[in-house]
């Protein structure tokens, strides 16, 4: 926990540790996901799949040790961020993010991707309408702010979908509906993937749940049993696709899948799926009211 | 066993006879190539700025910056070629490029273009992007960089940049598409299988 040094204006120092922390996930993965990686690997036998696990490995090790974006798709940039109802700083952090994200891009620590839809222009810095990405929720009685960030690559995001099914369909709707979606479109999305179910009443709350679900710690268990074997058993079939790494054949497509849910309505059964790339670059910062940090998803690291 | 390296420019001569699963490495100049420079290209009717013609093609989005008067490449590696199937066959056919390299797969068009026009499409590992800019030695130009940073045509030359598995070859056999017809055939069967985890209570 170190506070950043004094003299600069409080978004000042918001926004150097923000690009910091930005960079460091486009950088580095989160210490969940390489032993994930590495378990998966031991689990395949073809050559190819070797050589593909191999090269992620190198990359790794090359990333860090060049001080580079490890992918280059180094996504859209999606905030999540929980402030304590004493955090003292929250409207500034929220404006910080853009500052922040913009600034990172001109360090190339990420790639502009952001595009106009209705003019197909690139706004060069990551910035536009509505992104990055900010959801925000209030923590009750915390004095501190989380910042949790996920970089939505391209390739990764394609296969996401929501959808209102009729209740009727039940969970073997959204069972055929997870499973013919990675078949089709996981291939290209850099497996093996994590994949995100949210299970509501409506496309948006569904959808929701199933990012927030890729945030949760590769491979951990849903607190609900029910939840917990749906995890399990979904992950079994995925795997049974025969996808591998890189789409090339292989016994592991999936990581893991987490799943989320919330009460539907009677008439209504909402499923959304998100998936996330083997190089699934996440991070959680946690900033007190004193401006001292904690990155919880990077062992050791600091923003300095 | 050391490293197959095909130098570019190469030919149908060289490419043909790479077979699915091979692993090579090229070396020599590789140009990237996405969604925006095909379609200026191929249906903006926009002369390419590049001569391909037995180059390799890069479906790729690199990180670069400018360094005073030179950009450096810091992460480079493969985007979603499916993408770019809308376009592919006809680019081999126009520009007699020999090596498509992207990631995820390609579709029957493709393949069928790689095997008359005697060219390759090959997998470089997604999510590798330190790996692949370590082999750039030097940016050599850029082309429409109005498209974007993602989507400008970026002239590297490259050194050894792989490895590359090969996924359709020149007698268009599709390796991924195998994998992902597979998948699909086996979506009924995995969904059989978990039914009786998936009843809830009437």
């Amino acid at each position: 926990m170190i506070a950043l040094e004094s003299g600069a204006s409080v978004y000042e120092r918001l926004v150097e540790m923000l690009s910091r922390f930005v960079s460091l996930v486009s950088v580095r993965l989160p210490d969940d996901v390489l032993p994930a990686l590495l378990r998966a690997s031991e689990l395949e036998e073809s050559a190819h799949a070797r050589l593909i696990y191999n090269a992620m490995f190198e990359n790794l090790e090359v990333a860090l040790r060049r001080r580079v974006p490890l992918c280059q798709d180094t996504g859209v940039l999606e905030f999540f961020v929980g402030l304590g109802e004493a955090f003292p700083y929250g409207a500034a952090l929220l404006r910080a993010v853009r500052d922040a994200t913009a600034r990172a891009t001109r360090e190339g620590f990420l790639r502009p991707n952001v595009v106009d839809p209705l003019t197909n222009r690139n706004t060069g810095d990551n910035t536009g309408p509505y992104v990055p990405w900010v959801d925000v929720e209030v923590l009750p009685g915390a004095d501190y702010a989380d910042v949790r960030l996920y970089l939505a690559g391209g390739g990764s995001s394609r296969p996401g979908f929501a959808r209102v099914l009729d209740p009727a369909q039940g969970l073997e709707g959204v069972a055929e509906l997870v499973l013919s979606t990675v078949a089709e479109y996981g291939p290209p999305a850099c497996p093996p993937l994590v994949v995100g179910i949210g299970i509501g009443p409506t496309v948006e709350v569904a959808a929701t749940l199933s990012k927030r679900a890729l945030l949760r710690e590769v491979g951990s268990r849903n607190p609900d049993p029910r939840a917990a074997l749906l995890e399990e058993k979904l992950a079994e079939a995925i795997n049974g696709l025969g996808i591998g790494p890189q789409g090339l054949g292989g016994r592991v497509t999936a990581l893991a899948v987490h799943v989320e849910y919330a009460g539907r309505h009677p008439a209504t059964l909402a499923v959304g799926v998100s998936t996330a790339c083997w190089a699934l670059r996440r991070g959680w910062l946690r900033i007190y009211s004193d401006l001292s940090y904690r990155v919880l998803s990077h062992r050791g690291a600091e923003l300095g | 066993m050391g490293r197959t390296v095909v130098h570019l420019p190469t030919t149908s001569e060289v490419v043909s006879r790479l077979r699915v699963g091979d692993v090579f490495y090229v070396s020599g100049v590789v140009v990237t190539m996405r969604d925006a420079a095909h379609e200026r290209y191929l249906r903006g009717g926009v002369p390419l700025p590049v001569d391909l013609r037995g180059l390799a093609i890069l479906h790729a989005g690199p990180v670069m910056v400018r360094s005073e008067s030179r950009w450096l490449c810091l992460s480079l590696g493969p985007t979603t070629s499916r993408r770019m199937e809308y376009y592919e066959s006809e680019l081999i056919e126009r520009t007699g490029v020999k090596i498509v390299i992207g990631k995820g797969g390609m579709g029957g068009r493709t393949a069928e273009a790689c095997g008359k026009h005697g060219a390759v499409y090959a997998v470089f590992p997604g999510g590798c992007g330190a790996l692949g800019a370590s082999a750039v030695e030097e940016v050599i130009g850029v082309e429409w960089l109005d498209l974007g940073i993602p989507e400008a045509l970026w002239v590297l030359r490259v050194r050894e940049f792989g490895p590359l598995i090969v996924s359709i070859d020149a007698s268009g056999r599709n390796l991924a598409d195998e994998v992902l017809r597979s998948a699909r055939s086996r979506v009924s069967a995995a969904l059989q299988s978990l039914r009786p985890h998936l009843a809830l209570p009437s």
